[in-house]
């Protein structure tokens, strides 16, 4: 099948820090491809590429055939959870109002074929039966659910999600994963999952690209997520343990000392 | 002065339709403005801007002094000032801390500028008061149709960048990410914005401009959340302060600004009243289903 996201010889740097070189990646319609790693390990910057918010250093990426262009209709994109302040003046379906039509220019004038894909959005998620609450009301999980409506309001080839389970508790975490996998599977989306934590989402997950110091992995979560594999990018020893289909990964390095101290072996090495 | 006479110098409604008919073109100017400053007051809370909408109106108050002070027309001189600053602030602030760190260096240095070409000013005095409180009264025809003409095109301006500019201001990163030009947008919205201040300060002046393009939107949104329910709702609020407001001060020796601002707060204080009862009564359009007992 046709990749619908491909990197070739994808490298991004900051300064002399690389995030990651050399990544040739196909991603197909309807994988569930999660994007894990510490903090500082570019899986954000990952996806800014993908949005065409974040140029490569060098190499190619392709969206649907075409190299990334901001604004593309294929992608949905479920940013981080942040909280609107609770005097937001909009509520509910003009959240999700946005992600239909937010990005025309001019004033909307006729309401009824928007009104009617917001409801349809609403229903897909759940969220019908607080439309008309102001957002700033809303529970994290809640907010949370409109983001998805909100990004698959152009029933995107590729669904881009950065953490979109952060400080959600553990059922909204799974509803609101459910909701994207059910994308990926009924409407043969791809989804890209940025997160630090697996486990919500690893009944789902096709493969994984692992990033970690400089360095990544690309393989099926049984491949990746292992004792050798994760010790080897870290550098040092980390133990993967599994339970009850859950992975647990001890002893990782802690993610900033751990960058500061790359930050200056490289310029060590440049020098 | 007793009571009595300080009540007919606020209210006085002796020969009032006569005086009707000699300041219609002030009521006209009266209800653009309204328009548009409850237009662009909306966008003025979702960007929380209301003290960059300060800043700006002292920039302006600048630019309007030294017009009159070397004999140049005193609206354009506002309108520089106002657009200046709201260019300055719209490429340098990025950040909201940046940006009011700014506004809060430029405000005093551009009400110091004013008040230096005021003292340096000869002339008049009432022209001096004017910028700071407001002149509406004296509106000549060619005057309202340079302000209708100007208000329009900002109105106009701003209806083709409503969504975007909707979807950039409540939602930045997505909008970004959608392809929206949130930093042209970002600019285009401060000289809208500056271009408002500008025409306002005509009506209530320099220091009350906020009463126009704050109060009536932050009164509209403490009673609906729905977008389009702000807008009307802000619109009619600023409509009927400055409409009101003239209509109020005809027959009195006072300037028109003290009856705009203090219609402005009435209905403010309505507003939020409003608001926290039905926030007590928990009201906020949530669909709770109540599930019977057998």
């Amino acid at each position: 099948m046709k990749s619908v996201v491909s990197l070739r010889g994808a490298c991004l740097k900051f300064g002399q820090r690389t995030l990651w070189e050399d990544l040739d990646l196909d991603i197909r319609p309807g994988e569930f491809f999660a994007v894990l790693g510490p903090n500082g390990s570019g899986k954000t910057s990952f996806l800014k590429v993908l949005l065409g918010l974040q140029k490569l250093h060098s190499g190619q990426a392709m969206l649907g055939g075409r190299p990334v262009e901001r604004g593309s209709s294929l992608i949905g994109y479920i940013p981080q959870q942040k909280s609107f302040p609770p005097d937001t003046p909009m509520r509910a379906r003009d959240l999700v109002a946005l992600g239909v039509d937010g990005h025309r220019w001019g004033v909307r004038l006729s309401s009824g074929k928007t009104n009617r894909k917001v409801d349809q959005l609403l229903e897909m998620v759940g969220a019908s039966d607080y439309a008309k609450v102001p957002v700033g009301q809303l529970s994290g999980g809640e907010q949370q659910r409109l983001r998805v409506a909100q990004a698959l309001a152009t029933d995107p080839q590729v669904l881009l999600c950065d953490e979109p389970l952060l400080s959600l508790d553990l059922h909204h975490q799974q509803a609101v994963s459910a909701l994207i996998n059910k994308q990926s599977h009924e409407h043969n989306s791809a989804v890209v999952f940025v997160t630090h934590e697996i486990n919500p989402i690893i009944d789902y997950v096709d493969r994984v690209l692992y990033l970690a110091g400089g360095r990544f992995r690309v393989g099926a979560p049984e491949e990746v997520m292992t004792t050798e594999v994760l010790s080897d990018l870290y550098g040092s020893h980390v133990e993967v343990i599994r339970a009850n289909g859950r992975i647990v990964v001890v002893g990782l390095p802690d993610a900033t000392t751990h960058h500061h101290h790359e930050a200056e072996t490289m310029a060590g090495e440049v020098a | 002065m007793d009571a009595d006479s300080i009540l007919g110098a606020i209210f006085n409604f002796d020969n009032y339709a006569e005086l009707l008919v000699l300041v219609q073109n002030s009521i006209w100017a009266g209800a653009i403005l309204g328009l548009l400053g409850g237009l662009v007051g909306t966008f003025v809370m979702k960007r929380d801007l209301a003290f960059a909408v300060h800043g700006i109106s002292e920039l302006s108050f600048a630019g309007a002094a030294f017009a009159l002070l070397v004999g140049a027309d005193v609206v354009f001189g506002s309108l520089i000032g106002s657009v200046a600053a709201a260019l300055l602030l719209g490429v340098m602030g990025v950040r909201a801390r940046d940006k009011n760190s700014i506004i809060g260096v430029i405000m005093p240095f551009g009400l110091g500028l004013g008040i230096l070409f005021l003292s340096l000013y000869q002339g008049r005095a009432a022209n001096k008061f004017g910028l700071l409180t407001g002149q509406i009264v004296s509106v000549d025809t060619v005057q309202l149709q340079a302000l209708a003409g100007t208000a329009a095109v900002v109105m106009f301006v701003l209806l083709a960048i409503w969504r975007p500019l909707n979807f950039a201001s409540i939602d930045p990163e997505l909008a970004e990410a959608r392809g929206v030009p949130v930093r042209t947008l970002a600019i285009v919205f401060m000289v809208v914005l500056g271009v408002s201040v500008a025409l306002s300060i005509q009506v209530v002046g320099a220091l009350l401009v906020l009463a126009l393009l704050i109060t009536p939107a932050a009164a509209a949104l403490r009673v609906t959340s729905s977008p389009v329910a702000a807008v009307v709702l802000s619109v009619v609020f600023a409509v009927t302060a400055t409409v009101g407001g003239i209509l109020l001060a005809l027959g009195g020796r006072i300037p028109i600004s003290p009856y705009v601002t203090t219609l402005s707060f009435l209905i403010y204080v309505v507003c939020r009243a409003i608001g926290s009862v039905r926030a007590a009564r928990g009201y906020n359009g949530r669909v709770v289903t109540v599930s019977r007992q057998p």
